[in-house]
């Protein structure tokens, strides 16, 4: 993995991101928006190898609210990938979700959450459940590598089955802090 | 010139209809406020979905219909103030690329539904132009009334993604409004576009 990269990413030898991206195909998601991100790296990889999935680059993650509602409208399963900063950027556009009634999966890497070294991460990993709750959306959390399947397919089927946004939050735990060299 | 004065001269109830005239297949997203009102004016139907909400949303939902309904045009009507909102999205679209999709923004230079404040637009920043820059492959500038036809046709073409950036007059009109429950909204055009299954997904 990229050493200079200031996130962590999931080890080699670690299968829960290749176990998410069997979920997505499991749920036939079809269009899967992301903001770049170390931790869903090699999930972001195998999307955009896919051939029945259109990984689509967003600039800002709101953009991928958006998108949700848009596929939905159009008969497409859709979910959105990123860091719970990026949740901070999706708060007045998850009311579309509420509104249209729309499923809208997120699965979210938590970074400001444990172990973490950049105080500039604090804030937003401490707000990013309450915030997401504050707008409606069903949060599940998951800070053990086994748990991660299992709990973003219940992410998957919520949002899918009764027709709202939900989320899984990948806890820091799971990928561990980077200390840039200072223990 | 007054505070409300813009330099377009189109009238955006004129413009619209000449846009959704002959439809067929047309799927139609429209900001939030004067945009919203302006398709509903023109006829409310099962493929409009008009927003109550979501600023900046627009044509990134436009983007995720045009991908999931590749072979039907997907027409994104909003206002200025709103795509100022999300210039980002341009990028987005431009790279995504899908053939299907055309974003028209109705440029009245100002923020009508909370009092004619000036935009961006009256000050010079050229849409268009940013569309351009993005990497959309049809970006113009549109002033003429008789160019709206041609512009319809290009809609219907699908070979975008088409950005134009339409120059109207900033005259405030009568509200035209449609349904304001979200999930009838959502419901009625994904019915019309995959029958009753819509509803079984």
């Amino acid at each position: 993995m990229n050493d200079t990269a200031m996130d962590v990413a999931p080890a080699p030898a670690d299968t829960w991101p290749d176990e998410l991206f069997e979920l997505l195909r499991a749920h036939k998601v079809r269009q899967v928006a992301y903001v770049p991100d170390a931790g869903h790296s090699r999930l972001i990889r195998r999307c955009q190898a896919d051939p029945a999935i259109r990984a689509v680059s967003l600039t800002t993650e709101e953009e991928g609210i958006a998108l949700m509602l848009g596929a939905w409208l159009g008969g497409e399963r859709s979910v959105l990938l990123m860091q719970s900063s990026g949740v901070g950027n999706c708060v007045n556009m998850l009311s579309l979700g509420i509104l249209h009634r729309t499923p809208m999966p997120m699965l979210v890497t938590m970074r400001g959450d444990f172990g973490e070294f950049n105080p500039a991460q604090m804030p937003m990993g401490q707000a990013t459940q309450a915030v997401l709750e504050a707008m409606g959306t069903l949060v599940c959390r998951a800070d053990h590598a086994a748990d991660i399947a299992p709990t973003a397919d219940a992410t998957l089927r919520m949002a899918f089955n009764t027709f709202r946004p939900t989320a899984t939050l990948i806890g820091q735990r799971v990928l561990g802090a980077k200390t840039f060299g200072k223990e | 010139m007054s505070e409300t004065a813009s330099s377009g001269t189109l009238r955006r109830r004129e413009v619209v209809p000449a846009l959704l005239a002959d439809r067929g297949e047309l799927l139609v997203v429209a900001g939030l406020g004067a945009p919203a009102w302006d398709i509903t004016a023109a006829g409310d139907h099962p493929r409009n979905l008009p927003l109550w909400g979501g600023m900046g949303g627009a044509a990134m939902i436009g983007l995720g219909l045009a991908l999931a309904q590749p072979k039907v045009p997907v027409l994104v009507i909003t206002g200025d103030g709103e795509m100022l909102m999300s210039l980002g999205a341009l990028a987005t679209i431009a790279v995504a690329r899908p053939a299907n999709l055309s974003v028209v923004v109705l440029d009245n230079e100002h923020y009508g539904e909370t009092g004619m404040q000036p935009t961006h637009t009256g000050a010079g920043v050229d849409l268009a132009g940013i569309a351009r820059a993005a990497g959309f492959p049809q970006a113009s500038r549109v002033e003429a009334m008789d160019d709206i036809a041609a512009l319809r046709d290009a809609v219907h073409r699908c070979d975008g993604p088409l950005f134009a950036q339409v120059k109207i007059n900033a005259e405030a009109l009568p509200l035209v409004l449609p349904p304001r429950e979200g999930a009838l909204l959502q419901a009625r055009m994904r019915e019309s576009l995959l029958g009753p299954e819509a509803h079984l997904a």
